[in-house]
């Protein structure tokens, strides 16, 4: 007794301890952020924290004169542990906006806790139709896409350079399912086979038999959504299958500023002019664009990838809203009005907000080159979709 | 009738420091009573999330103890109970059906269901064996659950209402589901105390420590074992239910391999076989995770070195401490009858 | 389906095979001789890649990648079953369990502290990164030849030390009956060592091989571990022959299975049901195979003699 009283004590205690630990500063713009930082998806979370953490320098810490403070927290690339880091958000920390959200299905398995909790939900990267449709809210916003446009705008390439025969490789996630419908929606001739990997944390990283499959099915093009870590081991294991000259290679958010180094270091020549579709590039002619990739060059010595222009953009799309209204969070219809009026200068240039809160832009073919430097990157071949608008828009009933 | 080997150990077991286990077992069922009131107080709702999915775990710790404290059946596959449990609650949410007099039978159900006829497999087998057949069960689920389309697969689903138990509570309110919650894991607890002590409790664990004496005792130990399997994977399964409520969301991780692998820790960390043990195991875990996790994404170095650190510098769990404090030295052996120790898993020593 | 497709996925799934092969070889020894159940054997197979990775951009050569990333890998088992490994043997499967859990999470975030989160990704010598042609027009990664190649050596290697040699004698006495060897006065814990060191190794090169074609990265070896589980229990603990067999087995019914499964589920489903449901019914296939196999025999395709 002596000594299991203490214990059970000291349980609470730590509850009650627990409890004060965070301080509780009213005059802050408090912007919780998830994402990925550790698992091999960890990388793409680094290239958004880094992001973020240049636009608030930049913006030189204050929102309408008041203190910005980001709460990073890591979703551990699993829904239920991203759903219990924007509860303790929204519940413990009590912060203004979440944002951040790589993964759809993590956004998806999160939305609620947050929108619940009267807080502006904003994607700087995911894009689930079910957001975009039936599921919009009032205070749900994204600086990003919907996931279907780029796969969409991908699928008219597809029929501009005669592709008949389509093999189609994805991962079996809300992102990857999008992806695949996107493409197959604008995409005119054949499927012929299909792949959905599995994905996670414990994702499937050897193709050997989905690319045996490819090169029987007779395709003259594969499609393919792998982000993160798995684009360099798909693209490594496509050019290894002898595939590159055989059937050429067509990708979205696949081959970015985080893969390009690591296959040119891995001498993997086949993704060389293999192309891709993107709504903003790293050369883009915008005044922010070029003051955000040279200071994120110097900063941290890489290219910024997509995933770090949409969340440099996230903050500068918060700052406009909060500006708007002089500071008074508490003016949530003025806050939202700002939002919706997408008044910020992105770094993919001018765009405007749909009904359901995505954005309507550009869309870009991209192919994959060696520039004067040597340096693996990518060059823009033509506009393919301008102002363009998701497929779910006509759902949302707002 | 139990023979009078059985119930001179059962008489052994009943003496020792049972009464002060029952004190502290209230008192720390009182403190947990007054959460509510202190995290409103505090205007801390989050806290309450916090002690509500301590209460949860404990509850599927408690029933994994049930198995593995007492009946030495170490199941590396639990985690599929609690998903199940969970979807019992979100499929039929899913297509609209939120009563609670529905999920909870189909939660239970399906458990004891998916533990029977597991049990008839697994139980054939011993030791690592029996660990790595759960565990395939449990990854049997989970690819399941990650193929139903319909069901989210890997996305999972959100539960848009908790259960509706027509007036009873609000599961709603979250003092509410807290509160089921501590009557639930005091129910579970009360349950295996009572049945750990039952003649049928004396025969499971009597089975865990020498098989081949029991079967010769008469005994048919078999349906014992698969007794004490599904009443423990059917706890689990309730321990599911609450969890899809809580969380409100559904997801094949729930039943991830390392998901059985937490449980396990959390039963030994508290004490494996004692009836307490899985409360401060789970607090103790769940509160290490929170704090750790605050301080660095490096969390998990610190949580593993505790880990090993415990298992071998410190054996008998949090609540095996408690007794130490009483005696001399650190005993390793376990000629002691009322060892809170599980035996070595391979205990058929005949073989 | 074409007669090609089929040969060429059995050849991917001999691959797979002797890959899991490699990392099972040491998990069943360990586990037969020294009655320990080691969850951190990935972390070895994820310590493999890592070295062999880091070594081969330093000095642009596989080779030296590989010749680093073998001692690298059977010096980090050394150094972990003198300081944890060892002191678990005379405990339950539940303490071993525990610890090496607890060590999986200290490998892999080591690995993130000294690596970062990205993992790493290194070329192939040109001369490997090609494809040749079979007889029966399968065209076929020359690399993955290699790690066939590779692995049947090893398989052949490993047979011949078990089965040719004093020390392979005390490591089939050790798995049929450690106490007995412990009584004729061997030194039991160095040859404890030893094979954890040598698991170790094999672990790395498993690591090492994988690497080139997806990468090193951070918990790449959590998953493959429990399939190594399950080739393992299916082999019958203690059995490097049965390893080997479960190995061919389970990498076969993997590889056919993603690549047929879909073709096959398309006849009575949907064929959006059947994409999607596929690669999970064939991830399950290993399992289904496992509880049945365990079902008929608990203790596995080719138990150890004497126990």
């Amino acid at each position: 007794m002596r000594i299991k009283l203490p214990i059970a004590l000291g349980l609470a205690t730590c509850l009650v301890v627990a409890a004060f630990g965070p301080a509780q500063g009213a005059d802050k713009v408090k912007i919780g952020f998830v994402t990925t930082l550790t698992t091999g998806a960890g990388v793409i979370g680094r290239d958004m924290k880094d992001a973020v953490d240049l636009a608030v320098e930049h913006i030189g810490g204050k929102m309408a004169g008041i203190d910005v403070e980001v709460r990073y927290e890591d979703d551990g690339f699993k829904p239920e542990t991203g759903k219990q880091k924007a509860d303790k958000l929204v519940k413990a920390d009590d912060v203004d906006f979440v944002a951040g959200f790589i993964w759809s299905h993590v956004l998806l398995a999160s939305r609620k806790s947050v929108l619940d909790a009267g807080k502006f939900l904003i994607s700087s990267n995911a894009g689930p139709s079910q957001l975009a449709g039936k599921l919009c809210h009032e205070n749900f916003f994204s600086t990003s896409w919907q996931n279907d446009q780029t796969p969409m705008a991908m699928g008219e390439v597809l029929n501009r350079k005669g592709v008949k025969k389509l093999y189609v490789m994805a991962p079996n996630y809300a992102a990857g399912k999008n992806m695949v419908a996107g493409v197959e929606r604008t995409f005119t001739g054949e499927v012929v086979g299909k792949d959905m990997t599995k994905w996670g944390k414990d994702a499937q990283l050897d193709f050997s038999a989905e690319l045996a499959k490819a090169r029987a099915s007779g395709a003259d093009g594969i499609f393919v959504f792998y982000p993160g870590r798995a684009g360099p081991a798909f693209i490594k294991q496509y050019e290894q299958a002898g595939l590159v000259n055989e059937i050429p290679l067509y990708t979205v958010f696949t081959v970015d500023s985080i893969s390009l180094p690591l296959l040119q270091k891995a001498g993997l020549k086949g993704v060389l002019g293999s192309l891709m579709t993107q709504f903003w590039v790293p050369d883009l002619d915008v005044p922010q664009n070029h003051e955000f990739v040279s200071a994120f060059r110097e900063k941290h010595g890489r290219y910024p990838s997509f995933y770090a222009a949409q969340s440099y953009d996230t903050i500068f799309f918060i700052k406009s809203a909060v500006e708007a209204v002089n500071g008074d969070l508490e003016d949530m219809d003025g806050l939202r009005a700002a939002m919706a009026a997408a008044d910020y200068p992105s770094v993919r240039g001018p765009y405007t907000y749909g009904n359901n809160h995505f954005p309507i832009q550009n869309f870009y073919l991209r192919e994959v080159v060696e520039d004067a430097d040597g340096n693996w990157t990518t060059r823009t071949v033509e506009t393919v979709y301008t102002a363009h608008q998701d497929s779910y828009a006509s759902e949302c009933k707002m | 009738m139990a023979p009078p080997g059985v119930a001179s150990a059962l008489a052994r077991l009943r003496r020792g420091s049972r009464d002060r286990r029952s004190l502290a077992g209230a008192l720390a069922f009182a403190l947990l009573a007054a959460a509510p009131l202190l995290t409103a107080w505090l205007d801390q709702p989050f806290y309450l999330d916090l002690a509500t999915r301590i209460l949860i775990l404990a509850t599927a710790a408690a029933s994994l103890n049930l198995i593995l404290g007492y009946g030495g059946m170490i199941s590396f596959g639990h985690s599929a109970y609690l998903g199940i449990g969970a979807y019992a609650v979100g499929i039929p949410a899913y297509y609209g059906e939120y009563s609670a007099w529905l999920q909870l039978p189909l939660a239970l159900g399906a458990s004891a269901l998916f533990a029977f006829v597991t049990g008839l497999v697994s139980l054939r087998t011993r030791g690592v064996y029996f660990i790595m057949i759960t565990l395939a069960f449990a990854q049997m689920v989970y690819f399941a659950f990650v193929s139903i389309e319909e069901y989210g697969g890997d996305d999972g689903l959100v539960i848009d209402l908790r259960s509706e138990t027509g007036g009873l509570v609000d599961l709603e309110s979250n003092p509410q589901l807290y509160y089921v919650s501590l009557a639930v894991l005091a129910l579970v607890t009360y349950v295996v105390r009572r049945i750990v002590r039952s003649r049928f409790g004396l025969v499971v664990r009597g089975s865990r420590d020498n098989d081949a004496r029991m079967q010769s005792l008469g005994y048919n130990t078999f349906r014992y074992r698969l007794a004490c399997y599904v009443l423990a994977g059917t706890i689990a399964g309730f321990a599911g239910f609450l969890l899809g409520n809580f969380t409100s969301f559904i997801s094949p991780e729930m039943m991830d391999w390392t998901r059985s692998g937490e449980l396990i820790f959390m039963v030994v960390l508290g004490g494996a076989g004692s009836a307490l043990g899985p409360l401060f195991g789970a607090a103790a875990f769940i509160l290490l995770e929170e704090f750790l996790s605050g301080f660095s994404i490096y969390w998990p170095l610190a949580f593993g070195l505790i880990l090993i650190l415990v298992v071998l510098f410190y054996r008998g769990g949090l609540d095996g401490l408690l007794d130490r404090g009483a005696r001399t030295t650190r005993s390793t052996g376990s000629s002691n009858p009322s060892s809170r120790e599980p035996e070595r898993c391979s205990t058929d020593p005949a073989s | 389906m074409d007669a090609t497709l089929v040969l060429t996925q059995l050849l991917n799934g001999l691959q797979l095979g002797v890959l899991l092969f490699l990392l099972a070889a040491g998990l069943t020894l360990v586990f037969g001789i020294m009655d320990c159940v080691n969850l951190a054997h990935g972390s070895l197979y994820m310590a493999g890649a890592f070295v062999c990775a880091t070594v081969t951009l330093a000095t642009g050569s596989f080779l030296l990648g590989i010749l680093a990333a073998l001692p690298a890998a059977f010096a980090i088992g050394v150094v972990v079953e003198v300081l944890v490994i060892r002191h678990l043997y005379q405990r339950d499967h539940l303490d071993q369990v525990l610890a090496t859990f607890g060590l999986i999470l200290v490998f892999d975030t080591l690995v993130h502290l000294i690596w970062g989160p990205e993992g790493l990704s290194f070329p192939l010598p040109p001369i490997l990164n090609g494809q040749v042609t079979l007889p029966g027009g399968v065209v076929f990664p020359i690399y993955r030849l290699l790690i066939i190649a590779a692995g049947l050596s090893v398989a052949l290697a490993m047979w011949v030390v078990i089965a040719r040699t004093r020390t392979g004698m005390l490591v089939r006495a050790g798995a049929s009956n450690p106490r007995l060897v412990n009584a004729l006065g061997v030194n039991i814990q160095a040859l404890f060592t030893l094979v954890f060191g040598t698991g170790a190794a094999l672990a790395g090169l498993a690591g090492l091989l994988i690497a080139p074609i997806t990468e090193a990265s951070i918990g790449m070896g959590n998953e493959i571990l429990i399939v190594a589980f399950v080739v393992i229990i299916i082999g019958g603990i203690g059995s490097v022959r049965g390893a080997f067999v479960a190995a061919l087995i389970v990498g076969l019914i993997d590889t056919l299975g993603r690549s047929f499964l879909d073709g096959a589920m398309k006849l009575v489903l949907s064929n959006q049901a059947a994409e999607t449901a596929a690669p999970a019914v064939s991830a399950m296939l290993i399992y289904i195979l496992m509880a049945a196999i365990l079902y008929f025999r608990p203790q596995g395709l080719f138990p150890p003699r004497v126990r």
